[in-house]
């Protein structure tokens, strides 16, 4: 693998030259190469090492962040976290040494891969202020924190311990460290606060607190109590595994047997499949790995790829999932007031190169997001946000590839960054992400990443699609619906009291105006019960009586009580049906139910289809999908909808033709 | 103006008539399960014709109609039964209100109160369009500031109490001149006599001042009358009825620029908002002695750039019927080309008295006015 060759290049090299050099020649790669970036690369490692920390120990992170500004270019970056604590012994080499620590071969997703990261910003830090690295760090069974003071040899890659000391500290457990180090603040796209916001949003189990150099303390408070599901470490998979790590594998195993080496040290390879696929490569599952040479290497390689495998096993990955992705974007971007959360969409595990990864994408829309700004894309990759090179991004391109005319955004040509009022959230986990360089900026666009991001964004398109007709039906109905339900009422009031007759009943009128069934709802949230409770309403707006099937369909793990009337079906997979008997002309039916236990953000619209009625003539809930095939002559003879033209021949809008009266 | 009311309750009664009928068009509809609406005259500038009896612009034969099938349309609606109702009780009790209390009322109609006074105005005049009566006829009167006027001119006014008295509007007015009232019909302001040989009609009070300071009234025997812009209906009856009753010939000194322009339409050929009464406001034989687009280059005038509203509004006017003559059509091209705009204080480049000694002479000369 490059990343593990390279990185131990780095540190041989790093052993022969001085430390300064060394950061020349590699501080593009390291994330230091200016001072805006040597900052925010700082809290980055402090961060990611938090946050992998709180993980492995299972605790819910609370994570302190401050820039200070000592001096003119001068800052002091801390990270303060409730993690388990490291003890005593390893401090100094976790912070101390360059490439310490065992995750290289671990195929289990990490934010950190490369071992390079916090020992990185110490040593930038030493480099450019001269001054030592405070470390503050608490285990649950010791009464006092451990508190050191350190340098890196950079000729030995050893820590040099400043000074040590113990101290009490209020905190059960965790680490603290501050960093002085030479940079430049900014404020903006590529900023502390938005780095921190963007992580918030893929960590809704987080709790990150930032102090800025100037101004008041930010929070972002956590979005869930719940854990992210624990990641575990599993064995490559055949697909797309390469040859030369094949190769060494089998150098390397401890297996006599070509058939018992595929079954052990690879996942979902049965010895049936193992079997197989010797078969197919021509050689004896007998065959002693480290015997074969390069041709049957090849032709082993090729039935490995060919052979028929289940996807590796998920519980490697640390996907967000859609219920905390929609979560964590409410509760950050919740002040933008956006119109629209696009229900979001993560995709089942792939593969790329023998490496499992899966795809998320979420979507929010209007609100005050700028209409006329090319769309905001959130890229992250295991949880970490990217910030530089999305040019060259697998993920930003994903979004450009995708038609988003048809989704209702504008859209140049039809291809590159859409333009509206919207933020796209494009997640890649993986045991082993594909970045463009060392430097862990961009993701590379391989195809099997590519087309998994193509299908979810276009899939996150027809969400958004569904959402803007949806509210464009209703936008025209509601002129009419205000119309009939308040302004004609009283129309009809006043003028029979000038002519001093009866008031009119006004059916005809209605139905001659809005000619459709109208269906909306209310939802009410009782915060101190977690309970939403929904009704929605059935108008028959149209001059004939009218029956019809209204559909809900939940999201994953909600359950609907005290459903009034009682459907004619509630399935396990959320999917609810009232078959509606006859509603008369102008009248209304309403369905109501409970939902308990949920926060408020988490239902603000339900996902309502109709089927037996003619779907031409309803606002508000679209057919039921596979309805349009239904056998069309049950509707025969049932008025269709208003045209939406119902101008009379060469009829004039009075009230359009206003233009000159202003001026004059 | 010439409806004037003789008998107070019988024309009232007409206007009731004439209200009750519109609503009962709209109960009816609503009870035979119709959608209701209201048939009215386009008041556009393309259902603008020339009646050449009273050589004025009027409402054609253009309809457009006020459905309640769209939300605006619906809300007008109504609004005008309101309108209705407030009009009836007004007439009932002997009340009167402005146009602009009647927006204030509206205040307390809820969803159909008005956003902006000119929307009260505006269905004031539909209701006019559609009976064919006046607003005073309805009791509604304007709230329009007074025009003035000075110059030799006497006449009488009916004053508050009843009196009748006699104004010369030269010798019994200060600088400000003579404030024209709302109502200037006859029963109000009988026009008495006066020696001028024409009117001046000034667009701004900045000229208006600078001609009665430089004395022009008496040394070209004429009378002034500041418009204030865009003149009120009070303002365009009161040079009608000096121009019919006492043979004055009437001249329109404005800016050069396309709103300037309208107003001297509004004065000559009638305004398209109030087309349906041009025969009574409109002064056909008003001539236009206001800066042109050749005056800008004879004169080298100081100018400013045309905005992109100023262009709209010279092409609208190419297409205004109003102005579909030589004349105007050069002017409006001319200006366009130039793509600059005068006021007529830019006269002042040449002097104080560049005006009144030079400008208006050559103006007012070839007309036989001077």
């Amino acid at each position: 693998m490059p990343a593990i060759s390279i990185a131990e290049e780095l540190a041989k090299k790093q052993r022969e030259i001085s430390v300064s050099e060394f950061f020349e020649r590699n501080k593009q790669i390291l994330g230091y190469d200016s001072a805006t970036k040597a900052l925010l690369t700082a809290v980055k490692e402090g961060v990611d090492n938090s946050l992998d920390a709180a993980a492995d120990a299972d605790i819910l992170p609370d994570i302190f962040v401050e820039v200070r500004k000592v001096e003119k270019d001068e800052f002091l970056v801390v990270v303060e976290d409730n993690g388990p604590g490291i003890v005593k012994k390893e401090v100094a080499n976790v912070f101390g040494r360059l490439l310490y620590g065992s995750r290289f071969f671990s195929r289990a997703q990490r934010r950190g891969q490369q071992g390079l990261g916090i020992s990185g910003a110490v040593m930038y830090g030493q480099i450019t202020t001269g001054k030592p690295t405070k470390i503050r760090s608490k285990v649950a069974e010791q009464d006092v924190a451990y508190e050191i003071e350190l340098i890196l040899d950079t000729k030995k890659n050893r820590p040099n311990v400043v000074e040590e000391d113990f101290v009490v500290w209020e905190r059960a457990h965790g680490t603290r460290v501050e960093i002085p180090l030479k940079g430049r603040y900014i404020a903006g796209k590529q900023s502390v606060p938005e780095y921190l916001k963007a992580t918030a949003i893929v960590n809704p189990h987080a709790r990150i607190t930032y102090r800025p150099p100037e101004g008041d303390d930010i929070t972002f408070e956590r979005a869930t109590e719940d854990l992210p599901p624990k990641t575990k470490e599993i064995p490559p998979h055949p697909h797309g595994i390469e040859l030369g790590t094949l190769m060494a594998m089998m150098k390397e195993t401890k297996s006599y047997k070509l058939a018992a080496f595929l079954e052990e040290e690879f996942v979902r390879v049965s010895s049936r499949v193992a079997k197989e696929i010797c078969e197919t490569a021509g050689l004896d599952p007998d065959t002693k790995p480290k015997s074969i040479v390069l041709e049957q290497a090849k032709a082993l390689h090729d039935a490995m790829q060919s052979a028929k495998l289940m996807s590796p096993p998920t519980d490697c990955l640390s996907p967000i999932g859609e219920r905390l992705i929609k979560r964590g974007l409410k509760n950050v971007l919740g002040s933008l007031r956006p119109e629209f959360y696009a229900p979001p969409l993560t995709r089942d595990p792939a593969v790329y190169s023998g490496n499992p990864f899966q795809v998320e994408i979420g979507i929010v829309y209007g609100g005050d997001l700028p209409p006329d700004q090319p769309v905001e894309v959130l890229r992250f990759a295991n949880r970490v946000p990217l910030l530089y090179q999305a040019g060259g991004c697998a993920l930003t391109q994903s979004v450009g590839n995708v038609d988003w005319r048809r989704y209702g955004l504008e859209q140049r040509g039809g291809q590159g960054l859409p333009f509206g009022p919207a933020i796209i959230l494009v997640h890649v986990c993986s045991t082993k992400v594909p970045y463009t360089s060392e430097a862990k900026e961009a993701v590379a666009t391989a195809d099997e990443i590519m087309t998994e991001l193509g299908l979810a964004l276009k899939e996150g398109g027809r969400r958004l699609k569904t959402h803007l007709t949806k509210k464009e039906h209703r936008a025209k109905t509601k002129e009419k619906f205000e119309i009939v339900q308040l302004i004609l009422p009283r129309i009809a009031e006043k003028s029979a009291k000038i002519v001093n007759k009866k008031i009119p009943t006004l059916d005809a009128t209605i139905t001659k105006i809005m000619g459709v069934v109208w269906i909306d709802e209310q939802i009410a949230y009782d915060k101190k019960l977690k309970r939403h409770s929904v009704t929605i309403n059935i108008h028959n707006f149209t001059s004939a009586g009218k029956k019809l099937n209204l559909h809900l369909l939940l999201p994953r793990g909600m359950e609907a009580k005290s459903m009034d009337p009682k459907p004619a079906e509630a399935r396990d997979d959320g999917k609810i049906t009232w078959e509606l008997k006859r509603i008369d002309s102008v009248t209304k039916a309403s369905i109501s139910f409970v939902l308990d236990g949920l926060d408020e953000a988490e239902y603000d619209e339900s996902d309502v289809y109709v089927s037996g009625i003619n779907p031409g003539l309803v606002i508000g809930a679209e057919p039921l999908p596979g309805d349009w095939e239904l056998n069309y002559a049950e509707f025969e003879g049932e008025e269709g909808a208003v045209p939406e033209a119902a101008e009379e021949e060469g009829e004039i809008d009075y009230d359009e033709t206003e233009e000159s009266l202003e001026d004059e | 103006m010439s409806k004037k009311p003789k008998a107070g309750a019988a024309l009232s009664n007409k206007a009731v008539d004439a209200l009750y009928g519109i609503a009962e068009e709209i109960y009816e509809e609503l009870d035979g399960g119709q959608i209701p609406k209201m048939k009215i005259p386009l008041r556009t500038k393309a259902n603008i014709r020339f009646d050449s009896k009273h050589a004025v612009w009027k409402y054609g034969s253009l309809m457009g109609v006020r459905s309640a099938k769209k939300l605006k349309g619906a809300l007008m609606l109504l609004r005008t039964m309101h309108v209705l109702e407030f009009i009836r009780d007004m007439i009932r009790d002997s009340k009167s209100s402005t146009l602009r209390e009647m927006y204030y009322i509206s205040e307390g109609w809820d969803i159909a109160k008005f956003h902006a006074q000119e929307e009260s105005n505006l269905l004031a005049e539909d209701l006019e369009v559609i009976t064919q009566l006046l607003r005073e006829d309805f009791k509604l009167r304007p709230e329009e500031s007074g025009a003035s006027v000075i110059g030799n001119l006497t006449l009488e006014e009916i004053t508050r109490n009843g009196d009748r008295k006699r104004i010369n509007c030269r010798d019994d007015v200060g600088d400000a001149g003579y404030t024209i009232p709302y109502n200037v019909e006859k029963e109000k302001v009988k026009l008495i006599e006066s020696d001028a040989k024409f009117i001046l009609a000034i667009e701004t009070g900045g000229m208006f001042d600078r001609l009665v300071e430089n004395g022009f009234d008496e040394d070209a025997k004429c009378i002034l009358v500041h418009l204030k812009g865009q003149p009120s209906r009070s303002t365009r009856r009161l040079l009608k009825r000096l121009n019919e009753e006492l043979k004055i010939n009437v001249a329109t000194f404005t800016d050069g620029d396309p709103w300037s322009f309208r107003i001297h339409a509004s004065v000559a050929y009638g305004a398209i908002k109030t087309a349906h009464i041009s025969e009574y406001l409109a002064t056909p034989t008003a001539e236009f002695v206001g800066i042109t687009a050749s005056d800008i280059l004879n004169y080298e005038l100081p100018t400013d750039a045309l905005t992109p509203r100023d262009i709209g509004a010279l092409n609208a006017e190419m297409t205004d019927p109003r102005f579909n003559d030589e004349f105007w059509r050069t002017e409006i091209q001319a200006m366009l080309q130039l793509n600059k705009k005068a006021e007529q204080q830019a006269l002042a480049k040449y002097g104080l008295d560049y005006v009144t000694d030079t400008y208006l002479p050559e103006k007012l000369g070839p007309l036989g006015l001077m």
